[in-house]
């Protein structure tokens, strides 16, 4: 018996470097359905007519609009990794381009795979030998754990705030409504389809928003998150300007110069870094700036690697304190700048505190930012950092709930609009309630009969 | 001492809702039936509210009458006002609820159980039920009696060990002065059995004759009644109706339980067992909304044989002087006088995990259970419970296979599936938010739905059936002929149009692309479509919703193949959770509690992840391979 389900999807090379060739695959009933809908082949034969284990080239188009030019591997089931019918992509590598292939597959059907979903199904069907059962179990909790951790470092205190507050909104809603259809002779819903739309537009304007940033929003961006943090006027702003070989940002002797977060992608010997700017951290009772060292703080939970620039012309204090107290669990790389001054902190100093290697570099002179650029690409052949692919693809599938919420949304707009029963409407409700819970990880379980039972009064 | 001992195929224990149709089931599938009740007067009784259906639990009745229940018989027999709610919502969310006379109904079942071939009816207290190696013997009664059978069907409702409180009065009997089971409860936790203390409550009943009427607002029945049973002939049940009555509390009511609230049982600690936050008392009421200055009062008749009323709204268990005195707050009750006080009643019922959904015990083979003993609420989801579990009894005893039914086939289904699969602290009520398919499963094709088992199991006749197919049939041909039958712009098309307030054609259309637009009906097309047939009230139903809301039925249609094919996927009950080293450590105590049926059900149960649902699927995988 063949584990039938749905069609997935998602990316299936951990794409680092900028180079190369990027593979999205496909597998499910309706894979080659699918990519027939988003593939022109230049021979213009349809992949559901041609036969299986061939290599086809062409298009990828989202309606009239082409995406990419790719090589199209055609698998029909049961020959294949997962013995269902699979579709593999080969495009040009880059995490946009392949982002966008992945999304117009899931906008035509497929839905993003679960953590170690590929290898389950191969198992499930009978690809992989029972000797592996443990090892397949294994990457499935890995995977999740992974997907469940970067899920956690995206989600913001401030998205995840206002998705609880649209959910806290929507509940409140549906359990008016189911109140009132249980208890008709109790609680009447004359004019409440007028509320229910005010509370649907701005939602779903908020959603769209949410959307809309996701595209270009930091976590989507591909590469080794890499975050600057030091005290004010270490120089890291600097070493930005460095790294990126000209003034990304402004750079004074003024402490404090740097107040929000400054991003630039830079590629040092093929490795794709991140790099993440921030405000100096120190107690400080300037309002802006505090907010500033704060988002420091949170870019630093959630980075692959953290630069930690330290003057070396100037004594180590409380605050450089805090800052190893935030990044000693880190995968970190101490640079002690302003070589060319007279030096009072040196290696020793870091050394019970943090274990890390430590560069001495000016980036007035610009001595040493080899030996920084070498540092990291060592770090990465070592396996040390390691990009967190299950980021990307938790990011896809929180940005994929967030349009099926807003979907199921407009859905209840038109049934409001075309004056549908109230009943209608909590079912459509009740799915995007259940999209934006997978986004905060949150179930549904008892959720609406608690909130009917404590919110409305009824019964005999 | 010789004691009586006998033998018969199954034992049903309690007469309620409930019992009444697991032992209908039973004998209508042949077996020998021997039914136990406290009091052969109180079959089918309706001790606290004075009606069967309203929202959700009309679904219930339609589905165990499709099945080849009783009660939607019995109430069409014996109501005396009849309403379809929320008829101006979605089809999905009508919902029948008819006032009964109760002591009729009651009178009616009695009469149906006793003309029952191979049911016999005894009036005894089961005091044990007798297991050997973890297989169902039989049960003893009281009196020391042994009666044998291959399966014991429990359905002892608020009796165990009940005890009814107002104020500081508490009388350890069942509802209405009933005798009390005493003695069961020890038997069964002898056996093993996890015991709940749950708790409900009921109004007072008072005489009509101290009502003021002209003070409150007359309720009235539907002008045309539609019937609980899709075997009743409608025209049988237009009948005169009476009224119900509606009127408020008030500030004055308010505050008398405010300053009476600390000799509330409920509130001085007397009370210890869970009641239903659904069905709060009005003391409750009005300590958790305080900010309602009033609460409906509806008074409903007790039955056409009595003067008694039943105020619906007002349960409570206060002290009789406080009853008193608020109950005469309310506008009409201002001398009314009590006939029966307001009470809480307390009563063991089990925890219903322990039992898997075919409703027998998953550690006593041959036992099973149904009703307020599981842990539910209201006549019923009981008779709901009680039917499937007189099937699943007989058909243990006859070597069937169990009738299982899903969440996406019924809302038996639904409310059988949470009351075993999620944990229920309180006792559980249906409603339609419960049913996440329940565009699917209307009240007015239920027929549809589960007649299809009826036949086989032989509680619902060929001839029955037959009707359910060719209904099915009428109601496809008719779709397509409407699909396909087109209608231009001319004048008479227009004009009726405009008079059913819709926008004129701007080019032809098909009659099924009119019917969809949400103002107009069927019916409404009669005069441009001369070619229809003259067709029955219910096919012509089916044939509007199944036009009108094709979309949304087409998607849930979607969503339930999904669900089934997780559904399908049976986990051996000999699965040992300890040995699936990749579950996480609550996952693996949950399954190894709850030992789910299939995938489906194992998802559902809270503290069970996706993650670990794909190691369960691996683990089978790998387990059916070896």
């Amino acid at each position: 018996m063949n584990y039938s389900e749905d069609t997935i999807a998602a990316i299936s090379t951990g794409n680092v470097t900028n180079s190369g060739i990027g593979i999205i695959r496909m597998s499910g009933d309706e894979a080659i359905i699918i990519a027939d809908k988003i593939f022109h082949s230049k021979s213009g034969k349809k992949l559901s007519d041609v036969p299986s284990h061939t290599i086809h080239y062409g298009n990828i188009v989202d309606g009239n609009e082409v995406l990419d030019e790719v090589l199209v591997m055609l698998m029909k089931n049961p020959h294949t990794y997962t013995r269902e019918d699979v579709v593999e992509i080969n495009c040009h590598g880059g995490m946009v381009v392949m982002n966008r292939i992945l999304e117009t597959c899931f906008k035509y059907g497929a839905r993003p795979a679960e953590p170690g979903e590929f290898t389950k199904r191969a198992f499930l069907n009978g690809r992989i030998d029972l000797s592996q059962a443990e090892a397949v179990i294994d990457l499935i909790n890995s995977k999740n754990e992974l997907a469940m951790k970067s899920s956690i470092n995206q989600l913001g205190g401030f998205l995840s705030g206002k998705i609880k507050s649209y959910r806290e909104t929507i509940l409140n809603d549906v359990a008016y409504i189911e109140a009132a259809l249980d208890d008709p002779e109790h609680i009447s819903l004359d004019d409440f389809s007028k509320k229910l739309l005010l509370d649907i537009q701005v939602i779903n304007s908020g959603l769209e928003n949410l959307i809309k940033t996701s595209d270009n929003g930091r976590i989507l961006k591909e590469g080794i998150n890499t975050v600057i943090l030091g005290k004010p006027n270490a120089g890291k702003s600097s070493l930005l300007n460095v790294l990126a070989r000209y003034e990304r940002a402004i750079v004074t002797d003024i402490p404090g110069t740097t107040r929000d977060i400054i991003e630039e992608q830079i590629n040092i010997n093929g490795i794709l870094l991140n790099l993440i700017d921030t405000a100096g951290i120190r107690n400080t009772s300037d309002k802006v700036e505090a907010i500033g060292v704060d988002k420091a703080r949170e870019c630093a939970s959630g980075a692959d690697l953290i630069i930690y620039v330290v003057d070396s012309s100037v004594l180590l204090d409380e605050n450089d304190k805090d800052i190893m107290d935030i990044i000693k669990d880190k995968n970190v790389i101490i640079i002690l700048n302003k070589s060319d001054l007279v030096p009072v902190v040196d290696e020793n100093s870091f050394k019970k505190i943090i274990d890390a290697p430590v560069i001495s570099i000016s980036t007035k002179t610009m001595d040493g930012v080899d030996d920084l650029e070498e540092t990291i690409k060592e770090l990465f052949v070592k396996g040390k950092i390691q990009i967190n692919d299950e980021l990307i693809i938790t990011n896809l599938r929180q940005k994929n709930s967030l349009k099926d919420a807003l979907k199921s949304l407009k859905l209840v707009v038109n049934s409001i609009e075309n004056s549908m029963p109230e009943d209608f409407y909590t079912i459509d409700l009740m799915n995007a309630y259940e999209e934006l819970g997978k986004i905060t990880g949150e179930s549904v379980e008892e959720d609406l009969a608690n909130e009917i039972f404590s919110k409305f009064c009824m019964g005999k | 001492m010789p004691n009586v001992e006998e033998k018969y195929d199954v034992v049903i224990v309690g007469l309620g809702h409930a019992g009444c149709e697991a032992a209908l089931a039973c004998a209508r599938m042949g077996l020998e039936t021997i039914c136990f009740t406290v009091s052969v007067e109180s079959i089918a009784l309706m001790p606290c509210n004075p009606n069967i259906g309203g929202s959700s639990k009309g679904h219930l009745v339609r589905e165990i009458d499709a099945l080849g229940g009783e009660m939607g018989k019995n109430i069409d027999k014996t109501f005396i006002q009849s309403k379809m709610l929320n008829s101006s919502k979605g089809p999905a969310v009508h919902s029948l609820r008819a006032q009964a006379d109760k002591s009729e109904y009651s009178r009616s079942m009695r009469k149906v159980l006793e003309n029952t071939e191979h049911i016999t009816i005894r009036q005894a207290e089961v005091s044990e039920i007798i297991v050997n190696d973890g297989v169902i013997g039989g049960v003893k009664t009281f009196s020391g009696a042994v009666y044998h059978a291959r399966a014991v069907v429990l359905c002892t409702g608020t009796y165990l060990r009940a005890r009814c409180i107002y104020g500081e009065v508490s009388n350890y009997t069942g509802p209405n002065g009933l005798q009390a089971a005493n003695h069961l409860t020890d038997s069964l936790k002898a056996n093993g059995v996890e015991m709940f203390r749950f708790k409900t409550g009921t109004p007072a009943r008072v005489d009509k004759r101290s009502i003021d009427f002209s003070k409150m607002e007359e309720q009235f029945g539907d002008e045309y009644v539609v019937p609980f049973s899709f075997s009743t002939d409608p025209d049988s049940v237009q009948k005169e109706q009476v009224s119900c009555w509606l009127t408020y509390t008030n500030e004055k009511t308010h505050e008398i339980i405010r300053s009476n609230i600390h000799r509330s049982p409920l509130f001085s600690g007397m009370i210890e067992g869970t009641g239903p936050r659904y069905c709060p008392s009005i003391e409750d009421k009005v300590v958790r909304f305080a900010d309602k200055n009033r609460h409906q009062v509806f008074i409903e008749p007790e039955g056409n044989y009595t003067n008694e009323m039943y105020l619906g709204g007002m349960s409570s268990s206060l002290p009789e002087d406080v009853q008193y005195e608020m109950y005469r707050t309310v506008p009409g009750l201002e001398n009314v006088k009590i006939v029966r006080n307001a009470y809480a009643i307390e009563y063991d019922c089990i925890n219903p995990v322990q039992l898997k959904p075919s409703l027998e015990f998953k550690n006593i083979s041959g036992l099973f259970s149904g009703g307020q003993f599981n842990g539910s609420s209201g006549y019923e989801e009981a008779a709901a419970q009680g039917i499937i579990a007189g099937i699943n009894a007989a058909c243990k005893v006859l070597g069937k296979e169990p009738l299982i039914l899903d969440r996406s086939e019924a809302y038996i289904g639904v409310l059988i599936d949470d009351l075993v699969t999620k944990e229920n602290h309180e006792p559980y009520r249906m409603m339609t938010s419960r049913a996440e398919y329940r565009l699917l499963l209307r009240q007015d094709n239920a027929d549809i739905r589960l007649s299809k088992y009826g036949p086989e199991l032989g509680l619902v006749s060929d001839e029955q059936y037959n009707w359910v197919l060719e209904k099915q049939e009428l109601v496809k041909e008719e779709i397509d002929r409407l699909e396909n039958t087109t209608v231009g712009c001319t004048d008479n098309v227009q004009e009726l149009l405009l008079k059913l307030n819709s926008t004129p054609l701007k080019s032809g259309t098909n009659l099924a692309e009119l019917i969809r637009r949400p103002e107009i009906s069927y019916n409404d097309l009669a005069e441009i479509d001369p070619n229809r047939k003259p067709l029955k009230r219910d096919v012509v139903e089916q044939v509007d919703i199944n036009i009108k809301y094709e979309g949304y039925i087409s998607r849930q249609l979607k969503q339930v193949e999904h669900f089934k094919k997780l559904e399908n996927k049976i986990i051996p009950e000999t699965i040992d959770y300890d040995e699936i080293t990749g579950l996480r450590k609550e996952a693996q105590q949950k399954l190894k509690k709850f030992n789910p049926r299939s995938i489906g059900q194992a998802s559902r149960i809270s503290g069970v992840s996706p993650a670990d649902i794909s190691v369960l699927l691996v683990y089978l995988e790998q387990h059916r391979r070896l």
